[in-house]
This record gives structure tokens, C-alpha cells and sequence, in this order.
């Protein structure tokens, strides 16, 4: 049960993460050379505005695609709807951001 | 004489229950025997009480599909040599429709749903107007030509998921319908249509897994047709009144 | 009704059924792999050394290979998602875009396991 705001907020947080997942993932595959360690990681993301930026964007854009996404999934799937379904979403979208945020955090400016 | 019967199993509805109960018949085969000749054996020589729909045998009508082996097929074009299983053959009522008895469904969810689309004539000019040109070559109306062989049937309303998961869906078939008249010069029902598809059961819905494309006995293609209201949806979404000025010069043209 | 279940899975066989349960799957496991891939990052600052057992368990040919999954159904959902956005928006035929998906698909997939070797 996708309306067209929805659906477009999928489709733009969409658009938005393709180029950041990209990016991610050629920094996996860089930075599991050698193995991953808490230092090497912060070594790259602590104090960098850039990749404050690049999470930030990328863990807001992921929690309303995954919310909208396990919305309709929860609907045609489970048979959730109604102000339930609303509120699920929201919730799903809120603790997504919320943890998300606190990691981004942890790796640049705590 | 095994080699010579069909091993028919039917999957009876009844108003009542929303079990199906199984039952399984020996027809005999004939050359040139289509799934709807088999149910209609069973229904003259079998079971006179076996309920099930058909009306012109020739694949104009739309009133015969069911599900043959899990897959919706308008039964009087299909022939039962191209679906057996070892001589054998299983026989529902469409999916995604409650059935009254037997075989047959009640297809008004299916034909309200056509309405709900805006899947109905929206003319602005009267019998005192002259007649609107229509351009055949146009991009515009070849789509429209396309989605006006619907036949009506419910194969892509019965092939598709999320009509299974979600009630409010327009389905396939509607949305396809929208389509078509956005699509037709001589219908005036843009803003309803746009409005009508973008709604809680409207084309947003469809996660394009194309079932409606594979079934369709005509072989049109609805998920396009719906790809094409997502389309028209998000110019308006933008702020397009460019789209209703290009429908409005192809009407001119 | 098991007859029943058998029958209605056949109506599903065909690529872009397939292509579908493949997106939707991949993005919900995804989802919720999230919660415990942030909740892990944030333990930089609650707990550094805990943070870096775990960082050590990547070594191991189990983890590897779930990380192999993860990348797997990262890369997956983001190009069905693409195949989609292209199925709706773009004026190609259908079988135009199932194979631009499929080439793009494959030819990624040989680049990441390429590139993950060679490294």
C-alpha cells in the first residue's frame, strides 16, 4: 500500500544511496586487506567532516528506504495495517537513525 | 484404456468455506481437447452439479479462466496436451477471487477495482461537437490500441503477488485500463485517472514482477502499462503540467 | 493442500518473479543486518577492546564467508533496485533491460571476486 509519496521517497533515497553503496563497498574491499582493526578504522573516519557527511547522508537515507521497504513487506507479508502499520514504520525508520547516527558518531567526532 | 483417460483432479470451492476440496475424475482424451472441453465432460458425464463459467469458447469473452497446474489460463484456448503432468492435470478457480461454487469466482472485486482505476468513459464534448481526430501512428495511440484488446479474463489479476497480499491493489488488469484511456485522445479523464492510480491501492503498488506480462492469455503487457502510470505520476508529482500540454497537443495534432 | 501449495508455485517461474523475491529478500536481511552492524561500529566508544575481538573474528573462513553474503546481498539489492528503476522509467524493451541488469550484474560480481583475490 505505497502511495505516490511514498514511493517516490523510496525511489530518491534510492537514487541517493546507489553512487554511496558503491563507494562503500570498494572501501570494504580496501579496508579488509590485512584484516580490520578498531584503529585503522578510526584511523580513516575520526575527525573527517567528509565521511561525517558520507555516513550521515547514507544512514538517513537507509533508515527511511528500510522503513518504507519492511513497511510494505510487514503489510503483504504479515498483514499489518491501519495506524499500526504507520507506526511501525516510523518505528522501524527511528531506531534505524537513531543506532545509525550513534555509529557515525562513534567513528568521527566522539 | 488408462493411456486413453485423463486423470483430472478439480478443486471445488464452496461459498461456505474457504477450503477447496479435491476431487479427481477419469476423462477420456481426445485429440484436440482443450482444458474447458475436459471440465465440460465432467460437468456431462460425470458431476452435473459441477459449477464453472464459460460463455463463447473462442477466446473473446473472458469468462472461462482458471488456475491449470498453479497457472492462470483462459481454459477454452488452452489445450490439455500442452499442460498434463503424467497424464494428469489439476484444476482450481482463479486466485485472488472469492469463489462462489466450484470453479467459478465472483469476479465483482475484479471489476469494481476496473471502476476504482477511473476505468470508464470521461468525455468532455457532446453529439453537437465534431468528432476528435485520432492520429493511428501515434506513440500515444498505439498504447491505447495495445491495452484495448483486454479481454476482461482475470489471468493477470489471479498471476500476481501483490494483488495476493494486498486488497486494496488495483491489479493488473484496472491499472491497465488507466492506462489505455490516459492514453486515448478521446477521453478527457486525465486529472481523475492521475488521481485514482496514485492512490493507497494505486500503481505505486506494483513491485514489477511481471507475472500479468507472462500470463496474459493476449499477450498484452500490464506491468509497462503501469510502469507508464508511475511515469505519468511522477511528471505530475514534479509540478508537470508539461505532460497534460503534450496529451493536449497530440490531441490537436 | 499441498497439491495446491505445488501448484501455485509454478505460476512463479519466470526471471522477473525471481528477480523480485531476490530484491525483496536481499532488503529485508539487509534491514536487518543493520541494527547489528551499527550497534558494532558504536562500540568505538563503549567498548574499544570489544570492538576489536570481534574486528579479529573477521580473519576466520565463517565470517569471511558471511561478509561474502553481506557484500552479496549489497550488491544484489542495489542492482535490482537499479533493474527496477530502469523497468519503470525508461522507455528500452524488456528484454533491453534484463540484460543490461544481467551483464551489469555479472560483470560486477567478476570485478569483486577479481579484486578480492587479487588483494
Amino acid at each position: 500500500m505505497l502511495d505516490l509519496r511514498l514511493y517516490m521517497l523510496q525511489r530518491i533515497t534510492a537514487l541517493l544511496m546507489a553512487p554511496l553503496v558503491l563507494v562503500h563497498l570498494i572501501i570494504m574491499i580496501y579496508a579488509i586487506q590485512g584484516g580490520l582493526s578498531t584503529a585503522e578504522i578510526l584511523g580513516r573516519t575520526q575527525g573527517s567532516l567528509i565521511w561525517f557527511l558520507f555516513y550521515g547522508t547514507f544512514i538517513i537515507a537507509a533508515a527511511i528506504h528500510s522503513a518504507i521497504g519492511l513497511r510494505t513487506i510487514a503489510f503483504e507479508w504479515i498483514g499489518i495495517k491501519g495506524p499500526l502499520l504507520t507506526v511501525f514504520m516510523l518505528a522501524v525508520g527511528l531506531t534505524l537513525f537513531l543506532l545509525g547516527a550513534r555509529a557515525v558518531w562513534a567513528v568521527t567526532y566522539a | 484404456m488408462s493411456s486413453n483417460t485423463i486423470a483430472v483432479t478439480v478443486h471445488r470451492g464452496s461459498g461456505t468455506s474457504k477450503e477447496l476440496r479435491t476431487e479427481t475424475f477419469d476423462v477420456p482424451a481426445y485429440d484436440n481437447q482443450t482444458v474447458l472441453d475436459v471440465v465440460s465432460w465432467i460437468q456431462q458425464h460425470a458431476d452435473p452439479t459441477l459449477s464453472y463459467r464459460f460463455a463463447c469458447r473462442v477466446g473473446m469473452c473472458g469468462s472461462c479462466a482458471m488456475m491449470v497446474n498453479g497457472v492462470p489460463r483462459w481454459t477454452c484456448r488452452t489445450h490439455i496436451s500442452k499442460v498434463l503432468l503424467d497424464n494428469t492435470v489439476e484444476i482450481a478457480p482463479l486466485r485472488n477471487l472469492p469463489v462462489i461454487k466450484d470453479l467459478a469466482v465472483d469476479m465483482d472485486p475484479f471489476f469494481d477495482k476496473w471502476v476504482a482505476a477511473e476505468g470508464v468513459h470521461h468525455t468532455a464534448v457532446t453529439r453537437d461537437d465534431p468528432i476528435r481526430e485520432i492520429d493511428t501512428s501515434g506513440e500515444s495511440r498505439q498504447q491505447a490500441d495495445a491495452g484495448i484488446e483486454c479481454i476482461n479474463c482475470s489471468v493477470c489479476f489471479a498471476a500476481c503477488d501483490t494483488v495476493a497480499g494486498n486488497a486494496d491493489y488495483l491489479g493488473p488488469a484496472a491499472l491497465q485500463r488507466a492506462w489505455t484511456l490516459l492514453n486515448d485522445t478521446k477521453d478527457d479523464g486525465r486529472e481523475k485517472i492521475l488521481a485514482a492510480v496514485s492512490g493507497k491501492g494505486g500503481c505505486h503498488n506494483c513491485h514489477s514482477m511481471g507475472s500479468c506480462t507472462v500470463y496474459c492469455p493476449n499477450e498484452l503487457d500490464p506491468m509497462s502499462a503501469i510502469a507508464g502510470l508511475k511515469r505519468e505520476t511522477m511528471k505530475q508529482f514534479f509540478g508537470g503540467r508539461k505532460s497534460t500540454a503534450t496529451k493536449q497537443g497530440q490531441g490537436d495534432a | 493442500m499441498g497439491g495446491y501449495l505445488r501448484m501455485k508455485a509454478l505460476a512463479r517461474s519466470h526471471p522477473l518473479w525471481l528477480a523480485y523475491i531476490l530484491h525483496r529478500v536481499s532488503g529485508l536481511l539487509l534491514a536487518l543486518f543493520l541494527p547489528v552492524h551499527f550497534w558494532v561500529l558504536s562500540m568505538a566508544i563503549t567498548n574499544p577492546q570489544g570492538l576489536d575481538t570481534l574486528l579479529l573474528l573477521t580473519d576466520s573462513v565463517a565470517v569471511k564467508l558471511a561478509e561474502f553474503g553481506l557484500v552479496f546481498l549489497l550488491a544484489v539489492h542495489m542492482f535490482g533496485g537499479l533493474r527496477v528503476m530502469a523497468l519503470e522509467w525508461l522507455p528500452w524493451t524488456g528484454s533491453q533491460k534484463t540484460l543490461i541488469a544481467l551483464v551489469s550484474a555479472v560483470s560486477f560480481f567478476i570485478a569483486t571476486l577479481f579484486f578480492l583475490r587479487a588483494v
